[in-house]
């Protein structure tokens, strides 16, 4: 860890006067495996390495010139034709004054424990027996007639970050992944479900839970059918509402309120959902998977609240960001790797949990649709003008419990109108891969599309 | 191309003999090397100013060893025969319990790859580039005063890959591609829209002179404006005509993903034993063809080695064949269709489309719309996705209108549009003339590799609409 810290603090030691530079190193080990029918399909393994610089000329006098480098290698002639690509890049830049590095802004750290060197230490061939086993207790199912894949993957991920103005951040974390996927019945009654379990070790997936996911999600669609158009309530899985609450996230991005594209803009202080919901992104909780200590700036992460008790309360900004809307940074900014520029984003949402289970949710709605997974979230929701329609599989729900499957349909209606529309928010709070945890959420009066 | 001169290799020929042979000391039945060098520069105006120019280089290595139904990987970014041999021994650790012994492995002759174009987009100065961006940025603006949000982006990239097997093969490519996209959002009483449009080609500079990115522009601003007054879009199945270019996305996943190799050999596929069936209606040719200059899935040899092809996989309705790479062809004891990619040196290859298309058909598109008393028309596509094992696929509208009385009616807000692979590929009822292609972006497994798609207007019986709309 502290040989990228030097590295990045050497890097910074170059610069010149009249500019300032910000280095942020990574490196990154993975192994992934992947079983099939029995037989070890792939194991794959790597190390990666890179670094992202920046230079921001600071000698026209109206405002910075920003210009940015990366590549993926530490090689010490590498990483100065980098950083003399990131000088030459910045002199094209539009001089903006609201272009600045992170300083640091006093608030401490939080001191996570993301890192379990049982990732490392566990042997490969305990791995590869992992996804073996995962694949033989699905395959083994009388029902399934197909794996498609069984994955064991891990990774070890190592970051630092220096600049000119006084940052010095690391962060490190590990994380384990099983995954299956199962495909049961025939013809065009052929379905598919996934399992699967994320930990910050090996010891801590659970692969009988992952197996017995894929096969539930899949055999529950057999016999599913196209179901009649229908206005109704729709009661979606935690894992559908992660990914739904992910891509809300991005309107709640300071960057995308600053730059005009965000429904939220100029709401703050109004009733934007019901007062059931309170919506925290909450990076220093260790139980979230992208939990970290420091931001794609290296300022503290924080607790944030977004949303409280349905009122909007704020967005989550970066440094530039909170320039331009005239406030401080949230400690949010988010960064894909040495490949990428810091920018405002979510790393930990989470709905404040109500009282129900999923079971007891169904029951208070007693007639609507269950929504077990979503397809054509990328194309059919659009967090700026706020239209939601998206492809759902699921069970209709009827007598306060699941009946019949459906298949082929979609569900659609408005972000803004949803989160006004939220009936029952679980308190079966699962925390899932990606930015966002989950729970079941009901939601009213939406459009089901079929036949 | 004249005034290029050749690079030497990335990796010299008695390099890779000697570490293919490593590769394969303690068993296996094949290895391969997968070197990469990847130079990209982008730059992004937004809000009105230029953000972030920025420059990106990669360069590894991939050796991938099979020994049986099983393949080792392991990647390194040291290309030195060092670091290559300490790759080649992770690589092979799948195959340690496997017979070794001594191997030769002999290559075959160099045949180097030129860049296919006229000009280098490294050679251009960055002020030229950035002058785009300010170019379309004018343009969207000046398209009225609801247009509040212009997006440009530029990216170029040159891709230098060589490909070594114990098998002999030695093949190298040097792929260049140039994109740019415009985002504009504009703002009225209802609301804010979105529009987008972008050129992606295998090619260099000179695309620029061919497409005017002020016609770019003014296209995705004029998406935005025209959803401004947009109603919502129907809900439940309409007869849908899609115009011609409007993303072909349609047959990308509709069929497309259901036809590759992987999918089949593993019983995931609705198309699996169809074969030499009627599957779709007999107007449907469809055809994926990594051979087709400048398109956005275009290259000389795959990353696998093998030449690009011309694959014809329906023909007038009939499956005539699936697409495949080395692993799945050497199971069906067949050769590749040139279809194996991967995203970089870091992953491991899989079957992937290159430009998917449909053959245009003979009716007049003006009159395929005439034709069609209510419906709905899909000016252009969104993004779509699949579930290979059950045919079942979406695709989202970006710009789309009803049809009424055989005309073009009103806009229509975003929605999905969801469908079963087999049933709508039957539904096609009439192609016009007026083919085009579109460029996009692949996702499948973790992995992006830059796709075409192609069709021209054409009109489905009936597809199910998730509009909000009774």
């Amino acid at each position: 860890m502290s040989d990228l810290l030097r590295l990045a603090e050497d890097v910074v030691g170059r610069a010149q006067r009249g500019e300032e530079v910000e280095a942020y190193v990574a490196r990154g080990q993975d192994l992934e495996v992947r079983a099939y029918d029995g037989e070890v399909e792939s194991l794959a393994s790597a190390t990666t390495s890179g670094i992202g610089i920046r230079v921001l000329l600071t000698d026209a006098g109206d405002g910075g010139r920003l210009g940015f480098a990366w590549a993926g290698s530490l090689d010490e002639d590498v990483v100065a034709a980098t950083l003399t690509e990131a000088r030459d890049n910045a002199t094209f830049a539009t001089p903006d004054s609201d272009v600045v590095f992170a300083e640091p802004d006093g608030v401490a750290a939080a001191t996570l424990d993301l890192w379990d060197p049982a990732t490392a230490g566990t042997p490969t061939e305990r791995k590869v027996a992992m996804a073996l086993e995962l694949e033989r207790l699905v395959r083994s199912h009388p029902q399934v007639r197909q794996v498609d894949s069984a994955d064991y993957g891990d990774e070890r991920v190592e970051v630092a970050l220096a600049s000119t103005t006084g940052i010095r951040a690391t962060n490190r974390r590990t994380g384990s992944f099983i995954s299956v996927s199962a495909i049961v019945g025939e013809g065009s009654d052929t379905h598919t479900g996934t399992g699967f379990s994320v930990a910050r070790s090996p010891e801590g997936l659970d692969l009988d839970a992952a197996a017995a996911d894929a096969i539930l999600r899949s055999t529950r669609l057999l016999g599913a059918t196209k179901a009649a158009s229908a206005r109704l309530t729709v009661v979606f899985d935690p894992r559908v509402v992660s990914t739904l609450l992910g891509v809300i996230s991005s309107a709640l991005s300071g960057e995308a309120v600053v730059k005009g594209r965000s429904f939220f803009a100029d709401r703050v202080g109004e009733e934007v959902a019901v007062a059931t919901v309170t919506l925290v992104d909450d990076p220093t909780d260790p139980r979230a998977f992208a939990a970290t200590a420091y931001d794609g700036e290296g300022l503290a992460c924080r607790r944030n609240v977004l949303i409280e008790e349905g009122v909007l309360r704020g967005f989550l900004y970066d440094t530039v960001s909170a320039r331009r809307a005239g406030t401080a940074s949230t400690g949010s900014a988010v960064r894909g790797g040495f490949a990428g520029t810091p920018g405002a984003g979510c790393r930990a949402l989470t709905l404040r949990p109500g009282e129900l289970d999923q079971k007891e949710i169904l029951a208070r709605v007693g007639a609507g649709v269950y929504v077990q997974s979503v397809t054509g979230v990328h194309s059919g929701v659009n967090p700026v003008s706020g239209d939601f329609s998206v492809g759902i599989e699921g069970l209709m729900i009827r007598d306060g419990g699941l009946a019949e499957p459906v298949r082929e349909v979609t569900v659609a209606s408005t972000l803004q109108r949803m989160l006004l529309s939220v009936v029952h928010i679980g308190g079966d709070v699962e925390w899932l891969p990606g930015i966002a945890a989950g729970q079941t959420l009901a939601v009213a009066d939406m459009q089901l599309s079929g036949s | 191309m004249p005034g290029v001169v050749d690079a030497p290799p990335l990796i010299e020929a008695p390099v890779l003999e000697r570490v293919l042979a490593a590769s394969l000391a303690g068993g296996g039945d094949m290895a391969e090397v997968f070197a990469e060098d990847r130079q990209t520069s982008s730059a992004m105006l937004d809000d009105r100013r230029v953000e972030e120019l920025a420059s990106g280089r990669e360069r590894g290595a991939g050796i991938r060893v099979v020994i049986g139904e099983t393949t080792g990987y392991a990647h390194t970014a040291d290309l030195s025969e060092a670091g290559l041999l300490a790759a080649a021994e992770a690589a092979s650790a799948v195959a340690r319990q496997g017979g070794g012994g001594t191997r030769t492995v002999a290559l075959g002759a160099r045949r180097a790859a030129s860049p296919r174009a006229e000009i280098l987009p490294s050679e251009v100065a960055k002020s030229a580039k950035l002058e785009l961006l300010a170019r379309a940025d004018d343009a969207a603006r000046s398209t009225g005063g609801a247009i509040t949000q212009v997006t440009v982006g530029y990216g170029d990239s040159r891709r230098r890959v060589l490909i070594a097997t114990s098998e002999g093969v030695l093949a190298e490519d040097d792929q260049i591609r140039t994109r740019f996209n415009v985002g504009c959002v504009a703002t009225g009483d209802a609301g804010m829209q979105t529009g987008h449009e972008s050129l992606a080609r295998t090619e260099g500079f000179e695309v620029f002179g061919k497409a005017a990115v002020e016609e770019i522009a003014r296209t995705a601003a004029g998406r935005a404006l025209a959803k401004l007054s947009a109603r919502p879009a129907p809900s439940g199945e309409v007869p849908v005509v899609l115009a011609g270019g409007s993303g072909g996305i349609l047959f990308h996943e509709a069929c497309g993903h259901g036809l590759e190799a992987d999918h089949i050999v593993k019983d995931a596929s609705v198309y699996v034993g169809q074969v030499g069936e009627l599957v779709a209606s007999p107007l449907v040719t469809l055809v994926d063809d990594g051979t087709v200059a400048g398109e956005w899935g275009n290259y000389a040899v795959d990353d696998e080695g093998r030449p690009a092809a011309r694959n014809v996989l329906i023909d007038h309705g009939v499956l005539t064949d699936y697409m495949w790479d080395y692993l799945r062809a050497r199971k069906e004891g067949r050769v590749s269709s040139g279809n194996g990619r991967r995203q970089s040196y870091q992953h491991l290859p899989m079957v992937r489309m290159t430009n998917t298309y449909l053959l245009a058909g003979e009716e007049d598109p003006d009159e395929v719309i005439a034709q069609t008393p209510r419906g709905v028309y899909v000016a252009k596509l969104g993004g779509g996705q699949v579930n290979t094992a059950t045919g079942d696929f979406v695709f989202g509208t970006s710009e789309a209108y009803l049809i009424e009385d055989g005309r073009i009616t009103e806009p229509l807000r975003d929605a999905n549009l969801i469908g079963n692979g087999p049933d709508v590929l039957r539904r096609i009822e009439v192609v016009a003339t007026d083919f085009a292609m579109m460029p996009g972006t692949c996702g499948k497994d973790g992995q992006s590799v830059p796709v075409g798609c192609g069709q021209a207007t054409l009109r489905i019986t009936g597809v199910t609409i998730g509009g909000t709309a009774a």
